[in-house]
């Protein structure tokens, strides 16, 4: 008789997580971890700019974390310690073992953005699965118009990848403009919501790319900001979360009205989503 | 060199104005220009103008006793410092300190009232302009109360 994982369209792999080794552990925040993970067996992962793995603290739990490397490069995670399997995972240094499941989800529209600008609108830890889509414009720089990374978060200890940041900065290529909602002593940059940023960046709207990730109300602000500032709702995109759990739209967790997040995204057209972002019920 | 009036024509609360409303407007200006760490003016002094920066960063700040000055929000080139000017008592209700050597153009604002009360349709838009600028500062403030990245801390 054949088992269950034999019968066609129920294969368990993608329920199975594979182990993987945490290589490297850097604290970014006070509560945020970056981990990087090789596999302990096997190929790496094909990860593509905006898809999530299910991360597995055996014994305790998994979660749907966003892959913030870069495609091609390690396995890396950023992860803040907010639950018992975020703050395990957070928690787990150099040689520890974490399962993996994924990737899932779509990708954000890089390829499909090329030749034109792109607007970046990152908030808080919502910076952490748009880096490997600042990354692909950065290693396609000139397939792309004006990139602009706009980034918010709640104060300047909250930022994450500050050295990455500082670099970008640098570079003549790259608008990077940063805003924080509380500012504490010795901060000479900007204090504001991130949504204010966009009126000072340089892109031509109409034909601009908009990626957006942060707290769901931060992108509601974002994606009503852009659209005053002319960008279509066609070209805003947002990844949105809810409460992910098996990654292959089965189990019906992550529904948002007729869309199940963990297959159908996380990333969204603003036209196809901010209509959802309204009803109170979903 | 570039008239006050041409000047204003690019700032966004200005945008759309006509030239007989400009030259109303920039009758009121000068340029001013303010050193690090300068103060534009502190609270309680009176709100006899205000400002739209031109280059350079401004921290409007609050006083909280056993903290010192705490920063609730920074103005930058294109927009508007101040609407205590607008309603009495004409007070400001914060500090405004630059960060930076900071280059800004500065409205009369006896004189821009007057302008307002002798001609209503100018008052009118200009009012108008000021509303939608505190609309905004009044979202966004929304916005921060809600602290979307504080989880709960």
């Amino acid at each position: 008789m054949a088992t269950v994982a034999e019968l066609p369209g129920t294969s368990l792999a993608p329920m199975t997580a594979r182990p993987f080794r945490v290589v490297r552990r850097r604290r970014e925040t006070s509560d945020t971890w970056t981990l990087e993970l090789e596999p302990v067996a096997g190929p790496p992962l094909d990860v593509g700019p905006g898809q999530f793995t299910m991360l597995y603290a055996f014994g305790i739990g998994e979660v749907p974390i966003s892959v913030s490397g870069e495609a091609g490069g390690p396995l890396i995670h950023t992860v803040r310690a907010v639950g018992a399997v975020s703050r395990a995972i957070c928690a787990a240094r150099p040689g520890t073992v974490l399962g993996v499941r994924g990737p899932f989800g779509n990708t954000w529209p890089v390829a499909a953005a090329s030749g034109s600008d792109v607007v970046i609108v990152a908030g808080g830890i919502g910076l952490a699965p748009l880096r490997p889509a600042v990354y692909h414009l950065l290693a396609h720089r000139e397939s792309y118009g004006e990139v602009a990374v706009l980034y918010g978060s709640r104060t300047p200890r909250d930022l994450l990848y500050t050295r990455e940041l500082e670099r970008w900065r640098g570079r003549f290529d790259l608008q990077v403009d940063v805003t924080v909602d509380r500012a504490l002593e010795g901060w000479r940059g900007k204090v504001g919501v991130v949504p204010k940023l966009i009126a000072g960046a340089r892109f031509d709207a109409d034909a601009a790319v908009a990626l957006v990730c942060g707290p769901e109300i931060m992108m509601r602000f974002a994606g009503e900001a852009l659209l005053e500032h002319g960008v279509p709702a066609k070209r805003i995109h947002v990844s949105m979360e809810r409460d992910m759990k098996c990654g292959l739209g089965y189990c019906g967790h992550c529904q948002l009205g007729t869309t199940l997040i963990c297959r159908d995204g996380p990333v969204y057209r603003w036209d196809e989503v901010r209509p959802l972002m309204e009803v109170r019920e979903l | 060199m570039r008239t006050i009036e041409t000047l204003l024509q690019d700032v966004p609360i200005f945008q759309g104005m006509s030239d007989e409303a400009l030259e109303l407007v920039s009758g009121c200006a000068s340029n001013v220009h303010f050193d690090d760490g300068e103060t534009l003016f502190r609270e309680g002094d009176e709100a006899n103008v205000f400002y739209v920066v031109r280059h350079g960063r401004v921290a409007l700040d609050m006083f909280v006793p056993a903290r010192g000055a705490v920063t609730i929000e920074t103005v930058d080139p294109g927009e508007v410092i101040g609407w205590s000017w607008l309603f009495p008592p004409y007070r400001w209700h914060f500090d405004a300190k630059a960060l930076g050597v900071v280059r800004a153009t500065v409205f009369d604002a006896a004189c821009l009232r007057d302008k307002c009360a002798k001609d209503t349709a100018f008052g009118y838009d200009l009012m108008g302009r000021f509303t939608q600028v505190l609309i905004e500062r009044l979202q966004w403030t929304r916005l921060r109360l809600l602290d979307v990245y504080g989880n709960g801390r």
